[in-house]
């Protein structure tokens, strides 16, 4: 960017601001191919020490949650996530080990879509409304084209899918113009944030951690920083035993 | 033809039933075309629309879907037109930043033609009172 | 020869306006239900398949058992069969048209539901099944329209739909083995994993399809003059006799792997269908009359005494039919997601609606296997 089309920038951005909406000015102008974020297989690790320094907090959810316009539907059963917190021996029970230290036994572990390298939601699909994205691993999610037969959910062996019970528009009370909301009857799943990417932005969840706790990178680039965590701390999966390669990873 | 009258008045409450659809339209002033309001808001760098407004009225349904396919399945997000001008592809932040008002935009001529795409299920309309709502996007 | 079923007395009349009563409120919650959404189902992020599903794969089965009549009849040239083979062809048309009909009703966006055939996913079971019964539809409407028109004119039906018959035999297994394919490869779902869920199936269809065969001649011979004679009636329960022998074998095998293996995930569900879990206990009455029911049909099937009567064997047929509507319903279903892979309990309960819904897609089907049967029943009696 050169100084003229800073100061061009700049205009814009003070008549944005003097209406408040100076984000989706730029948003609107900037052509989304110019700074994009791409890798050859996007991962994300969490580190669940430094999460635990932050009781109740849900900056990330929180995060996440606003930015999709995911509803907060209070009923039970007919919850919308993205991103939330399980008790640890939920989200990993395949350790059955009631004699971990008492603070990790039921430490509120964050989970979301895995993003697998092996999805069994993708293979299920009977209209290729999901897939795996070929450049970078991403599970994709196909709003237009869902039937909402529920067999990604039934296939899916972390619960990280919802269906929309209900219309989600009766449920939210702002909503974002840089994404849609979705419609009753299709399913939904975190997305890696593919559409920040795609503006040079990483996930909503990773940039908001106070602590963080969150780290998101290329699993194929040694140097990456995803890499030098899983090289340097003991990391662990959820079920890795089904074979589906989930691509989240866990320092406990 | 003994049954005349019978047959008569069947026909008639059988062109009654038939037309139906017409003349209570008719009544209820549906029927009569509003112009769709084209360009309301003059956008820097963006004084022409993407294609024709020749070839928007015949195809712009299939421009969108094209549109849908080509970002959500091919993760191309920016589209290039004839004359090479760039545009994101987006139906809230690129065609309704220049026709902001969807009611006149889009609504006139489906609502006279009957027709009732599943596009602002949701995808959203900036005038939303809900997005107004919103605080400063992320 | 649809006009055979425009002419009949008071009775069909009104069989067939109180069904289409009910079809009409069924209607009429289906409408509510695509107003609003699934929200109105009981359904849940937990438990994301119900009673439309526990009624599709019940019905996959009834569908399927027509081969028992088909194969003995065509195969073996077993001429007993003669008069109830068509009855058995008519009762899987239906049956699949129900089956259709619950999918439909169960997707979030049913009018999106051609996206199946415009995306087609071979790796998808689904889309395999959509395909079998589609299939099989085609197949068996083929067959029973062939075969009856050719009655009526007093010939031989036509050389090419024997092979379309033989055809019809290993594509009615098809359409169950690949309905539990649709259950049994999920690593997520520990209670359908299992490489006997495709045997068991065919085992409780080979069972509840004849015993609801035998219930549906022993209706024709009371309310029309049509007597399918009482050697098939006795073949079918000897049908069912083995099959339903098979079926609780099969069952009892799962129990013992779960129960002697001790592995948590397998043994949970297994927990939650005959004693509850963490207090939840929504199926377990259900469960036990179906077991009841299965062991007293056993002892009622077995006994030659006892089968031979035909008083007894319609209460032996209702109760294999009831017990394996329970077990292979709502029961194999439900409990795949009991508890859910988070290790939650959370129960299912059908709504109002969903039993709405229901109820008028078997009528649906009633309706058809009444028009069906009279259309055969009129063609058999203009040539008799």
């Amino acid at each position: 960017m050169d100084r003229r089309d800073f100061i061009k920038y700049c205009g814009i951005a003070t008549v944005g601001l003097a209406v408040g909406k100076a984000g989706r000015i730029l948003a609107a102008d900037k052509l989304l191919e110019e700074s994009p974020l791409t890798a050859s297989r996007w991962a994300m690790v969490f580190d669940l020490r430094k999460c635990l320094h932050k009781d109740g907090c849900t900056k990330c959810i929180d995060a996440c949650h606003t930015v999709h316009n995911v509803p907060k539907i209070d009923i039970p059963g007919d919850e919308v996530k993205w991103i939330w917190k399980e008790p640890f021996d939920h989200a990993f029970e395949e350790q059955q080990n009631e004699h971990l230290p008492e603070e990790l036994l039921h430490a509120p572990s964050l989970v979301l879509c895995n993003h697998c390298d092996n999805p069994p939601c993708v293979r299920v699909c009977p209209t290729q409304a999901t897939w795996k994205r070929a450049s970078d691993g991403i599970v994709m999610m196909d709003w237009h084209r869902c039937i909402g037969c529920r067999y990604c959910i039934v296939g899916c062996p972390y619960g990280s899918r919802s269906f929309n019970w209900h219309d989600p528009r009766k449920y939210l009370t702002t909503i974002q113009p840089d994404f849609p909301t979705r419609t009753k009857g299709v399913v939904e799943k975190c997305t890696f944030c593919s559409e920040r990417l795609d503006r040079g932005l990483l996930p909503a969840c990773v940039v908001d951690c106070p602590e963080k706790a969150l780290t998101f990178g290329d699993l194929q680039d040694v140097h990456s920083e995803v890499r030098e965590l899983l090289a340097s701390n003991f990391t662990i999966r959820r079920k890795p035993s089904l074979g589906t390669q989930p691509q989240v990873y866990y320092i406990v | 033809m003994r049954d005349r009258g019978r047959i008569l008045i069947g026909l008639l409450i059988f062109l009654i039933l038939m037309t139906f659809p017409v003349w209570y339209n008719a009544l209820n002033g549906v029927s009569v075309m509003q112009e769709p309001e084209l360009a309301t808001k003059n956008v820097p760098g963006k004084d022409k629309c993407v294609n024709t407004a020749e070839y928007m009225r015949q195809n712009h349904m299939n421009l969108l879907n094209q549109w849908r396919d080509t970002v959500v399945r091919q993760d191309v997000r920016v589209y290039t037109t004839v004359d090479g001008r760039k545009f994101n592809m987006s139906l809230t932040n690129t065609c309704l930043d220049c026709h902001p008002n969807r009611e006149n935009f889009c609504n006139r001529c489906h609502n006279y033609l009957a027709v009732n795409p599943y596009c602002w299920d949701c995808h959203v309309d900036p005038q939303d009172p809900k997005v107004l709502a919103a605080k400063e996007p992320r | 020869m649809l006009e055979k079923a425009l002419s009949g007395d008071r009775k069909y009349w009104s069989w067939l306006f109180a069904l289409c009563g009910v079809i009409f409120i069924g209607f009429l919650f289906w409408m509510y239900q695509y107003r609003n959404g699934l929200e109105v189902t009981g359904m849940s992020r937990d438990v994301a398949w119900g009673f439309y599903i526990a009624q599709f794969t019940f019905l996959v089965g009834v569908a399927a058992s027509a081969v028992m009549v088909v194969l003995p009849y065509y195969l073996h040239n077993y001429k007993a069969f003669g008069k109830i083979t068509i009855l058995g062809e008519f009762l899987a048309i239906s049956a699949v048209l129900m089956c259709m009909l619950f999918i439909f009703v169960d997707m979030g966006q049913p009018f999106r539901i051609m996206n199946v055939f415009l995306y087609p996913s071979p790796r998808s079971m689904m889309f395999w099944d959509t395909v079998a019964l589609g299939g099989y539809l085609v197949l068996n409407v083929l067959i029973s329209r062939v075969s009856l028109a050719a009655e009526r004119k007093g010939v031989a039906p036509a050389k090419w739909i024997k092979p379309i018959i033989i055809l019809s035999i290993p594509w009615a297994i098809s359409i169950h083995t690949v309905t539990a394919f649709l259950y049994s490869g999920l690593a997520a779902r520990p209670f359908w994993m299992t490489a006997v869920l495709a045997p068991r199936f065919l085992a409780s269809a080979f069972a509840s399809g004849p015993s609801l065969l035998i219930l549906l001649s022993l209706i024709i011979r009371k309310v029309s003059k049509y007597d399918v004679g009482k050697e098939p009636i006795q073949k079918l329960a000897i049908i069912v006799t083995y099959a339903m022998t098979i079926n609780v074998f099969f069952i009892l095998m799962e129990i013992f792997t779960a129960a002697y293996s001790n592995i948590p995930e397998h043994l949970a569900h297994f927990t939650y269908l005959y004693f509850g879990l963490d207090g939840k206990t929504a199926l377990v009455p259900w469960m036990w009359v179906s077991a009841i029911l299965a062991v007293l049909t056993l002892i009622l099937l077995i006994n030659p005494k006892t089968r031979h009567n035909e008083k007894i064997l319609v209460w032996a047929c209702a109760a294999v039919f009831v017990s394996i509507w329970i077990d292979k319903g709502m029961g194999m279903v439900v409990t795949g997601f009991v508890p859910s892979p988070l290790g939650k309990v959370f129960e299912y309960f059908p709504t109002i609606t969903e039993i709405g819904i229901a109820l008028g897609i078997y009528a649906i089907g009633f309706l058809l296997v009444t028009v069906f049967y009279k259309i055969a029943l009129s063609v058999r009696k203009s040539i008799a």
